[in-house]
């Protein structure tokens, strides 16, 4: 019993690891990428360890495995924070299908400074949702 | 039945392995390169629990505890990195 249930453990960990591995081989551009590798990649080893722990059965081993999930789960979303805000500052293109993004009209690249829509902009960064809120205020 | 699944779970992560390795050659940017080798990290993690299963040696996940905690510190330095270090376009 404690073998099967192991044996799914393990088998969906893997699994998830390999949903990650196609995600950031598929995926057209660095934030999507980060988001495939990041949830799934930690799933798949959160996953594991979940399976080794079951499979020892000890209180020792089950402690470090849980100590191996914790770390995973705080350490995972900061890395890829911090990844993902070093490449949106470095200028990495964003896939040519992306919708929504909502730094480029605030963010001052020269000055690498934010703006938010509150204060009156400078020249170099005229933001639309600026535009949009003193209408909304006349009305 | 165990020692069955353990060998599919190999392969798997050898695949996901090689995945992420292909990513590692290939990425267009730097940041693209630090991403995979996070999850080459995490894959990592995962190889070591399966063989701690596979010998029974529990002493090996202190080895994965280890390995996390580098492939963290290693992101954070590559960000820091590549912040200070300029624009991509100098």
């Amino acid at each position: 019993m404690s073998e099967l249930i192991v044996s799914i453990l393990l088998l969906t960990g893997a699994g998830f690891m390999i949903l990650a591995a196609v995600g950031i081989l598929r995926l057209p551009d660095l934030p999507t990428r980060m988001h495939a590798s990041t949830k799934a990649g930690a799933m798949g080893a959160m996953m594991t360890m979940a399976g080794v722990a079951m499979h020892f059965a000890d209180v020792v081993v089950f402690t470090r495995a849980f100590a191996i999930v914790i770390f995973i789960l705080i350490t995972a979303p900061i890395a890829a924070h911090v990844i993902g805000r070093a490449g949106y500052f470095l200028g990495t293109p964003l896939w040519e299908g992306t919708i929504k993004d909502e730094l480029k009209d605030n963010y001052d690249e020269r000055t690498h400074s934010l703006y938010s829509g509150f204060e009156p902009a400078p020249e170099s960064v005229i933001p639309p949702t600026h535009k949009k809120r003193s209408e909304d205020d006349e009305d | 039945m165990l020692s069955v699944v353990i060998n599919i779970v190999y392969f798997m992560l050898s695949v996901a392995l090689l995945f992420a390795f292909i990513r590692l050659t290939k990425g267009p940017s730097l940041p693209d390169r630090v991403v995979s080798l996070e999850l080459i990290a995490s894959i990592v993690v995962g190889y070591v629990g399966v063989h701690a299963i596979d010998t029974g040696v529990s002493s090996l996940l202190d080895v994965a505890i280890v390995i996390a905690l580098t492939a963290f510190l290693t992101a954070v330095g590559f960000a820091r990195f590549l912040e200070r270090g300029g624009r991509k376009s100098e």
